[in-house]
């Protein structure tokens, strides 16, 4: 492995530059004359195409130009001399913009001298303080003197030159349109002077404009272009050798008629084959020509599409690159893991190695996982001796020796053991919580195990989602993992500043349950509660002495919290009454921790819910830390889950059982709504709707028939709800904040309400009707997609082929918007990447500019930030103040 | 109002005491936060120990929430923005306050901002009044009908074209006409723009012209007659008029800021444009940048997600600071990179790489992409940000020892 000590020259920059003819030859180590790649028994032919001296690919052939092995051979270019000069199709547009804007006698810019002094001086300054604007300056230039007709230097008359695409050149003469050869264009551009191609932007000493035009065509060395030898024997080549096998044919075949005399028309032939050639090899994409292809019909990969698009080398090998030390399987949830850790297969355990120095501290330790080698769990893979020689452990070898062997400096590439460090991810990794540091937990089976409170960052969750895990390998990464990247760390969201790891579903129920004013426990539910917690502290006192001792729920969530806890806040159970009256609210959503204990109120999604801001748990992650909240977040969560269990929670169909009155209500409502939208058609036909401002009659008819429609839905509804009563577990469920909502109850005991499509009632499909059950153009309610019966009732099947039309609808907007939303954010990334804040406090791009001068405006990260702002006032007050300041506020609701 | 303090003294010099401390820190705290403390404590007697604790637990507390150098905000606001984007809906909606016109809303919106498109796909003004005009109805229908566009198609029955006689009938409806507060006289007013004779009868006109030949030519004045302009502002398609609070507020489709700034009645300090171009030739860079922030901020808003705002400020700043609008992407932002890398693995690979050796472009390797690249480690960002100022090269020899000295 590449260690920093081994590392003696860094990049400081690359420059960009085009390769001229000599360079080309210098570089090669032989040219290439011969099209064949191997003779009859296999052996490269010399001066082919793979040539020994171009490289070597095969193990155990040692290079014939550097002497080096496979793995340590660079490889070496070797050039083809071409017979006639062909245009390199990447340059054509800028050949062309440069054979308008110069003279084709004298070859100096179209401008006249004055102009081009001034321009000369501009750019001189432009290029020493804005790079940029020297671009623009020079687009300029060049499209000013594109325009001129005559030479102000030697007065001779300017041709236009015209382009047919891909690379063939035409002037537009008095004769006639006349061909220009590669040839005829190569010299015109020799001719421009350096001075003039610095004023249009072309570095002369990386790029003169000649060297567009290729005379000499340098081969990649074989390593790039590795041939596959087949099972069956086949040797198979590489796209790139099939195109310079053709490139090579042809400049043979033309090299042979020029020398033998042959006619022009044969030659320009050959001429015009080559360039083609030459330009597939370089990009076989290039509209206008047909693309090469290979003997199957697939076109052949040239060197632009290797490295274009999303599995090119730039985005496919350079920016994303693949890595060892990862694994990835299936997740399970565990929540008796903490949230910090992950459950990590022993399997995978074995398989993924930590390196690890041995020193005199552990050399005992180091021998005995030696001595249990590769496939007893806690062992080793690996040695590694200071001389950099690797010891593999796997194959049968005297391990005693090798262990007892092992000195202070040797490494130990040891397997993964309980409280190593890992990164754990979820694909897509939308943000910086896809991927956080776990602590490893090696156990049995074979599936990652991951606490439930850390789904929501992941947004995982168990339906055979997989995630992959990576191990540092480095001290330095370790260290920044633990300290930068440990789940604990990203407990608040820098999105919005606020908890995004914490309670949901069943540990939202389980703790309203808990905290209950009913709930009362007896001494040893209290203790299983308790151990389950981790609590190591003493019994609080029982809440009621007699009879028997009994404890509230309240007084086990008080026991995990700070001992100097302050905490006012209102429960999501809360009904809106009109008037609160806080000490006899009928629901207990009066939250009040005073000195670690809480007093009164219930426990539920606004107090712990997760992506709540000013929950108890956002209020202690500032406080106390990030370790505290752990703790908190772990014993709560197995606190909640035990009560869960002791106290049982289940939804049945009889949860949504509503009385006979009930059901006739609604239906009552229906018709009433019918009725109401048959009037409103009615009027329509009859002409005695007025149209609203801005509509026409049909869109009026139409949001006054949704008006309708959705009210009913609404009150079919409340009725619903309010005959299910606060003890049904599927109310306790959508008022703390669980799972679900109104809406949904309503769905499933009342009705589905309006089915709409596009924002509209349904009514496309057939001619004039949705679907063939009803007349052509009835605008009543069934018939567009209005669906009464509820979940639990059933539908019918129009309203099930309805509801099956909207479910639709949903499934492909989640498909579009998916690629769309993902192309926009890799955008955003790649525009923001570089922006960070700098020492001084400004924030700046790479190039160092500034773009802020103190990051939004007062310089708070969100994620240290009180839901944006940057202080939590209310706390402090409350804090410093006391009751003094708590009156106030509760006065004010 | 409430808790009248007892000793109105005490209370005066501790109230002004906290007024002389919190004036001090006006330099290190953000004033948003001073005032919202200043608010926070209105009418809560306070000693002066109090004061200063509260002030010094403020502001160590603001101090521990600073970002650190370093910090990868960029990255940070990009993911931010792009998280949530992936709930949005992307179906256009009515707006919610005028429920007559389609409102680009949702993710087909948030792109069309970040691209910075020339044009908004739904161009929308929001124009306020100005204190005579604000309160009654009949006085904003006044700037409204100076607002809305009116061509003869809005106030004619039919437009004909007579073959027989080569002229052109418009029938003018004498109700709409009265609607836009126009008569006769300024249609007849409008057409003499065009060269030709008009004969009116009542509510018809006939208008004939030398220069109509033939039946194409006919056609084609005819569509000139249609959409000849009478009076109004170009753009501005409808104007609704909505009350607000107390006031009337006009809600326009189509947009064209510029000259609705200029129309009476009109308050020009609060008037705004959904045209994030149209707002920068007109108002200037900041105003853009502003106008950037409060799009974003809204279309998040009202898709109930929740993003800090200083997300979207980095957002709106990196694409203003320029002193242009530049789209999030390859024509701007992106694309106009100093690292030839870094656009490469972006989009339009090859000719990026074609562009930089014509012009022999150096790549100075200082951003996060070309280091990624280039495989260096650290990546200058974040921790990897932190260098030594101080040269240092240790003795070779020495070097050499430790390794030899591990072994």
């Amino acid at each position: 492995m590449l260690t920093p000590e081994h590392i003696t020259k860094r990049i400081g920059a690359i420059e960009f530059g085009v390769l001229d003819p000599e360079t080309i030859r210098k570089m090669s180590v032989t040219a290439v004359i011969t099209a064949d790649t191997y003779d009859e028994d296999g052996m490269p032919i010399r001066s082919g195409l793979m040539d020994r001296r171009l490289g070597t690919i095969e193990p155990g052939v040692r290079c014939e130009t550097c002497g080096n092995l496979i793995d340590s051979c660079p490889g070496h270019f070797g050039h083809i001399e071409l017979a006639r000069p062909v245009i390199h199709v990447g340059f054509v547009k800028i050949i062309h913009q440069l054979l308008r804007a110069t003279c084709r006698s004298c070859g100096r810019l179209l401008l006249p001298q004055d102009e081009i002094e001034k321009y000369k001086a501009r750019m001189k300054r432009y290029r020493e303080r804005w790079k940029a604007l020297s671009l623009k300056l020079a687009n300029m230039i060049l499209k000013k003197a594109m325009d001129v007709e005559e030479c102000p230097h030697c007065h001779a008359t300017q041709y236009k030159i015209k382009l047919e695409k891909p690379t063939t050149f035409y002037e537009e003469r008095e004769e006639g349109y006349i061909r220009l050869t590669p040839s005829e264009i190569r010299a015109r551009l020799e001719r421009i002077s350096d001075e003039d191609l610095e004023l249009i932007g072309i570095n002369p000493k990386t790029a003169r404009p000649e060297w567009f035009v290729l005379t000499v065509l340098p081969v990649p060395p074989v390593c790039v272009r590795p041939s596959i030898t087949l099972e069956s024997g086949v040797r198979s080549e590489d796209d790139l050798t099939h195109k310079l096998v053709d490139i090579i044919r042809i400049n043979e075949r033309l090299r042979e008629n020029i020398e033998a005399g042959a006619p022009q028309p044969i030659i320009e032939d050959l001429w015009e084959l080559l360039q083609y050639h030459v330009t597939t090899y370089f990009d076989n994409e290039v509209p206008g020509i047909p693309p090469a292809k290979h003997r199957s019909g697939r076109p052949l990969r040239t060197l632009a599409q290797r490295l274009k698009g999303k599995e090119g080398r730039f985005r496919g090998s350079l920016s994303g690159k693949r890595v060892d030390f990862s694994a990835r399987t299936v997740i399970s949830p565990d929540p008796y893991l903490s949230i910090n850790e992950v459950g990590v297969p022993i399997e995978i355990a074995k398989r993924l190695t930590v390196p690890e120095k041995v020193t005199e501290f552990n050399i005992e330790e180091m021998r005995r996982l030696v001595l249990n080698g590769p496939f007893e769990y806690p062992g080793a893979n690996y040695i590694i001796r200071p001389d950099g020689k690797r010891i593999d452990l796997r194959y049968p070898k005297d391990r005693k020796a090798i262990a007892d062997a092992l000195k202070p400096g040797y490494i130990v590439e040891r397997h993964l053991r309980d409280g190593d460090i890992v990164l754990f991810n979820r694909q897509p990794s939308l943000h910086r919580m896809s991927m956080m540091a776990h602590k490893v937990r090696v156990l049995p089976y074979k599936t990652f195990r991951l606490n439930l409170l850390v789904c929501p960052p992941y947004n995982a969750d168990f339906d055979g989602d997989e995630m992959n895990l990576h191990v540092p390998q480095s001290e330095e990464a370790r260290a920044e993992a633990r300290i930068l990247m440990l789940v604990q760390e990203q407990i608040i969201s820098p999105r919005y500043g606020a908890p995004i790891i914490g309670a949901l579903h069943d540990y939202i129920t389980a703790a309203f349950l808990l905290t209950m004013k009913s709930t009362l426990l007896t001494k040893d539910k209290l203790v299983q509660l308790l151990m389950a917690g981790d609590y190591r502290g003493e019994l609080p006192e029982p809440a009621i002495l007699h009879p028997v001792k009994l404890w509230t729920g309240k007084q086990v969530v008080s026991v995990f919290l700070p001992k100097d806890f302050n905490y006012t806040q209102e429960a999501s159970v809360c009904l809106k009454c009109n008037k609160c009256t806080p000490a006899k609210c009928p629901v207990d959503a009066f939250v009040v921790i005073r000195n670690g204990i809480l007093l009164s109120g219930v426990i539920d999604k606004a107090t712990i819910g997760v992506e709540k801001m000013g929950t108890i748990l956002h209020k202690i992650v500032r406080e106390y830390g990030t370790d505290f909240a752990r703790r908190f977040l772990d014993s709560c969560g197995r606190v909640f889950l035990a009560f869960l269990d002791m106290h049982g929670f289940t939804m049945g169909l009889d949860n949504l059982d509503i009385p006979k009155e009930a059901i006739e209500e609604i239906i009552k409502i229906h018709k009433e709504a019918e009725k109401q939208v048959s009037k409103l058609i009615d009027d329509f036909n009859k002409g005695k709707l007025e149209a609203e401002p801005g509509m026409t009659l049909e869109e009026t008819l139409e949001a006054k028939i949704r008006e309708v429609l959705d009210s009913a839905r609404n009150r079919a509804g409340e009725i619903a709800s309010r005959y299910l009563g606060i003890a049904n577990e599927v109310i306790v469920m959508t008022l703390t904040g669980a799972r679900g909502n109104i809406l949904n109850v309503t769905q499933m005991c009342a009705c589905l309400g309006q089915q709409y499509l596009r924002g509209e009632r349904i009514h496309r499909g057939y001619t004039e009707r949705s679907l063939p059950h009803f007349r052509k153009r009835d605008l009543g309610v069934k018939a567009r997609g209005y669906v009464s019966s509820s979940f639990k009732k059933g539908l019918t099947p129009t309203e099930f082929f309805f509801h099956a039309m909207t479910g639709r609808e949903g499934l492909v907007d989640t498909a579009v918007r998916t690629s769309q939303s993902g192309y926009m954010q890799r955008r955003l990334i790649n525009a923001l990447q570089d922006i960070h804040v700098e020492y001084d406090g400004t924030v700046r791009t790479a190039e160092g500019s500034i773009v802020q001068f103190k990051y939004g405006e007062d310089g708070v990260d969100p994620a240290k930030s009180y839901h944006g702002k940057p202080v939590d006032l209310d706390y402090i007050l409350s804090k410093v103040l006391g009751d003094k300041y708590a009156a106030k506020i509760w006065k004010k609701k | 109002m409430i808790n009248m303090p007892r000793k109105s003294g005490k209370r005066s010099e501790s109230i002004s005491y906290l007024e002389e401390r919190l004036k001090a820190l006006e330099d290190k705290l953000p004033l948003p936060l001073i005032e919202e403390l200043r608010e926070k404590v209105k009418g809560i007697p306070l000693s002066k120990d109090e004061v200063d604790k509260i002030v010094n637990y403020v502001l160590q507390e603001y101090e521990k929430s600073m970002v650190e150098p370093g910090e990868a905000v960029g990255t940070v606001a990009a993911q931010s923005i792009g998280e949530p984007s992936t709930q949005m809906t992307l179906r256009t909606f009515h707006y919610a306050g005028v429920r007559e016109f389609n409102i680009t809303l949702g993710l087909p919106r948030f792109i069309e901002i970040v691209d910075a498109r020339r044009t908004p796909s739904t161009p929308m003004m929001v124009i306020y009044l100005d204190e005579e005009h604000r309160y009654s109805r009949k006085k904003a229908e006044e700037v409204a009908r100076r607002i809305q566009y009116v061509t003869i198609e809005n106030v004619a029955k039919s437009i004909n074209e007579d073959l027989s006689s080569l002229s052109i009938i418009i029938e003018l409806d004498p109700e709409l006409l009265k609607d836009k507060g126009l008569t006769v006289d300024h249609v007849i007013k409008a057409l003499q723009r065009l060269k030709g004779e008009t004969i009116v009868e009542g509510n018809r006109i006939i208008f004939s012209s030398p220069d109509i030949t033939d039946f194409n030519k006919l056609r084609k004045i005819r569509e000139r007659i249609t959409s000849l302009k009478l009076k109004g502002i170009r753009g501005i398609k409808r104007v609704v008029i909505r009350k607000e609070g107390d006031e009337y507020v006009l809600k326009t489709e189509g947009s064209n800021l510029a000259a609705v700034l200029n129309v009476d009645g009109v308050d020009p300090t609060r008037t705004i444009t959904n045209d994030i171009h149209e707002i920068a030739e007109v108002l200037g860079i900041e105003a853009a940048r502003q106008a950037i922030r409060n799009e974003m901020q809204s279309v998040l808003e009202d898709q109930g997600l929740d993003v800090d705002i200083r997300h979207l400020m980095l957002v709106a700043d990196i694409m203003t600071h320029t002193g242009r609008v530049r789209q999030i992407g390859r024509h701007g932002v992106s694309g106009e990179k100093e690292s030839v890398l870094a656009r490469a693995a972006f989009e339009v690979t090859v000719k990026q790489i074609i562009d930089a050796s014509i012009h022999g472009s150096v790549d100075e390797l200082k951003g996060v992409a070309e280091n990624v690249i280039i495989g260096s480690n650290p990546v200058p960002i974040g921790s990897g940000l932190v260098k030594l100022l101080m040269g240092f090269t240790p003795p070779k020899k020495e070097v050499e020892t430790q390794h030899g000295g591990s072994s």
